[in-house]
């Protein structure tokens, strides 16, 4: 089996590296690719400032339970799933709110399930770490740590039971591979070679648990050899480079049913849930500042400049129109209603008596 | 007495049965160097150092069985999850190996080992992260199942959990963990299989455990402005559990009303039901009724999660229904 570049673009160790190996790449450039960036820099502008408020909307308890931001880390869901198909699949952890904006659920639907509305792309019921949408593909933010990796490699068996050509990109946090979850997973999905692409966050925490006191290995990517499967290694604040990455594992799952285990070292800027300090028990002040020089949204907007193409007017002008989108969001969730007291016994079953028979007609369709 | 929290008398009991027998190590996710995911840990790393308070990998299963096997070759495991929704993936370890090595061995090989940590709904956790197991858990031979609502009682049976030479499932709530309460300086232990009469009454028995304890007392305190006198029964253990207690109240108050978290089917409820009919049949003036969650996955939204949980209005009606006053 083909193996993946071990040494492609790897991300320097040191935190303020702004030059990573795929920026330094010498190819033709496109005024596509100038709007690549720009769409992406927009992205991520988005989820950075929608999360913004998310802590404020929190603060003010108007969202309750767990909620898990991903500021640090737009660069991993902007650029993975900007590779995309609308047809492919995506699943996530609990952390999925910049995932789910990346995929296109709107700002006002997944507001709205922060808020417990009935107007959230789980109609209230899930919150933060349960949003879903059929629409996009999006097949949930799940709870249970590795829980939804076998899930994916399910999702990637009926693509490749279809005949289709769609993939199922994965996402997950380091810490997740020690469960087994993810080794039975990662094994059914290299022996029956299915399209997956799973997709490790490698934020180097779990929870207050840095990599190495968890971790026998510590190159996640290297745990992909027990299964003999393609891996990688990528630069997560470097928007562009987990872009290239995943389209290299996209085309290895597509066109060869290949499964890839992706490692994107990346850093989380606040503290694992809203209860936990940003730092000061199992990670110091220091170090989260040396990591927030590479914050994603800067070193793209460093990639940007370089080329001419940053200009501080038209960068205000989106900042301005992604906070209004975000304004909009706050606006419409709150305004939405609380679910009818109905809708608590509704969604237990689906009414197979009916003639929608969902299950069969989805098989069908999708 | 000493006013203290639930959180910080299992820390007590935790450090004092530490201190007692060296077998003893506490082994989970975030409980040496994070000071636990709930704080129960707090500072034994540092008193008992990191052989014997170990931060695990995210592998429920595998520490589970780590724990079983380090008990079934003498040592005394207390294993954290950080919260039972998760112990889920531990189970096989639980049911398959802790809880029936000494009957599948003839009696050579006996597990003492404590599973604890949060069971039960908190606030708005949403479907996977809000959960009662306590009836799946009961229905194990093999397993003791305790399931304590007060500091007071949460320090002396986790004493007595330690100290049992079987499997005990601990339940604590996360809810629980501020709830203040008084508990005496010095030591003492609380057996397992006793349950407490906490509050005496004459009109109607109201039976629970763990977090709904505190329901039951609440629905009580509304009960008696209207005169009703509810005798309030805590079960604490619910395997081995103690008929007895609930038998000769219900012989005396004649109606009875069984407050729980889990769901309905199959639950904890329906057991004690069980009994009830079969040794107070004669003596019942009404049906037996139970308070519970709504059957379904626990929803995220507020009204929603509200309109789920048991809580005191609806114990209060149910007590209402069985004295037939409404
Ligand atoms: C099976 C299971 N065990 C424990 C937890 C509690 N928990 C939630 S997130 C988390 C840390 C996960 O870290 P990682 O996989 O690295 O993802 P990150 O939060 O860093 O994105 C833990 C221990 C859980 N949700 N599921
Ligand atoms: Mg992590």
């Amino acid at each position: 089996m083909a193996r993946a570049n071990k040494s492609a673009p790897a991300p320097s160790e040191s935190p303020n590296a702004t030059e990573t190996k795929s920026m330094a790449k010498k190819k033709p450039e496109s005024s596509d690719d100038s709007a690549l960036r720009l769409s992406l820099l927009r992205e991520m502008l988005l989820m950075r400032r929608f999360e913004e408020r998310t802590a404020e909307a929190y603060a003010l308890g108007k969202i309750g339970g767990f909620c898990h931001l991903y500021i640090g880390q737009e660069a991993v869901g902007a650029g993975a799933i900007s590779v995309l198909r609308p047809d492919d699949y995506v699943i996530t952890s609990y952390r999925d709110h910049g995932q789910a904006l990346a995929r296109g659920i709107t700002p006002r639907s997944v507001m709205a399930e922060l808020f417990g509305r009935i107007d959230g792309c789980s109609k209230g019921k899930g919150g933060s770490m349960h949003l879903f949408d059929r629409n996009t593909n999006f097949l949930g933010g799940h709870g249970i740590v590795a829980g939804h990796i076998p899930i994916a490699t399910g999702v990637g068996f009926a693509i490749k039971y279809r005949g289709g050509d769609q993939v199922c990109l994965c996402f997950f946090g380091e810490a997740a591979v020690n469960n087994g979850a993810f080794h039975e997973a990662l094994n059914m999905a290299a022996l029956w070679q299915l399209p997956v692409v799973y997709l490790v966050e490698n934020n180097r925490y779990g929870m207050g648990t840095a990599l190495e006191r968890a971790s026998s290995v510590n190159d996640i990517a290297e745990r992909a050899c027990s299964y003999d499967m393609p891996n990688e290694v990528v630069d997560g604040q470097d928007v562009i480079a987990v872009r290239e990455a995943v389209t290299r594992a996209v085309a290895r799952a597509r066109g060869e049913n290949t499964p890839t285990l992706i490692e994107v070292r990346t850093y989380r800027f606040m503290g694992h849930s809203m209860s936990d300090a940003v730092s000061g028990t199992y990670r110091s002040k220091e170090e989260l500042d040396e990591y927030m020089k590479r914050d994603p949204i800067a070193v793209l907007r460093a990639q940007m400049e370089q080329r001419g193409e940053w200009s501080d007017d038209k960068m205000a002008a989106i900042d301005d129109e992604v906070r209004a989108i975000v304004e909009d969001a706050w606006n419409f969730a709150d305004e939405s209603p609380e679910p009818p007291l109905e809708a608590l016994t509704e969604d237990v079953y689906v009414d197979t008596t009916s003639d929608t028979d969902t299950g069969v007609a989805a098989a069908g369709e999708r | 007495m000493a006013i203290i929290t639930y959180r910080d008398a299992l820390n007590q009991a935790l450090r004092e049965e530490m201190q007692r027998d060296d077998r003893v190590f506490i082994m989970g996710e975030e409980v040496a160097v994070y000071q636990g995911a709930y704080k129960v840990s707090k500072g034994l790393l540092q008193e008992f150092g990191e052989m014997r308070v170990v931060d695990t990998p995210i592998t429920e299963l595998g520490f589970a069985g780590v724990g079983v096997g380090a008990a079934m070759v003498g040592l005394r495991p207390i294993i954290e999850f950080m919260t039972w929704n998760f112990a889920l993936l531990a189970l096989d370890q639980v049911v398959n190996a802790a809880a029936k090595m000494l009957s599948m061995s003839g009696g050579q090989f006996n597990i003492p080992i404590v599973f604890r940590g949060p069971n039960g709904a908190a606030l708005q956790l949403s479907a996977q992260h809000s959960q009662s197991w306590e009836s799946w858990l009961a229905h194990i031979p093999g397993l003791k199942v305790v399931a304590p609502g007060t500091p007071y009682d949460a320090k002396g049976l986790l004493k007595s959990a330690i100290r049992d030479d079987n499997p005990v499932m601990f339940l604590e709530g996360e809810m629980l963990y501020n709830i203040k309460g008084e508990v005496p300086e010095g030591e003492y232990t609380i057996p397992l299989g006793k349950a407490q009469v906490k509050r005496e009454g004459d009109h109607v028995t109201i039976i629970s455990y763990g977090k709904m304890i505190n329901v039951a007392n609440q629905a009580a305190d509304i009960l008696a402005k209207d005169g009703i006198r509810a005798e309030v029964i805590d079960l604490l253990t619910l395997r081995p559990i103690d008929t007895e207690t609930i038998i000769a109240s219900v012989k005396k108050t004649n109606r009875a009303v069984v407050v729980e978290e889990g769901w309905e089917i199959c639950g904890m409820g329906a057991q004690i039901v069980d009994y009830v009919q079969r040794d107070c049949f004669d003596d019942l003036d009404a049906p037996v009724l139970r308070v519970h969650q709504v059957d379904v996955p626990m929803p995220y939204a507020k009204n929603l999660e509200r309109a789920a949980k048991p809580d005191a209005q609806k114990t209060v009606a149910a007590v209402r229904q069985v004295l037939y006053l409404d």
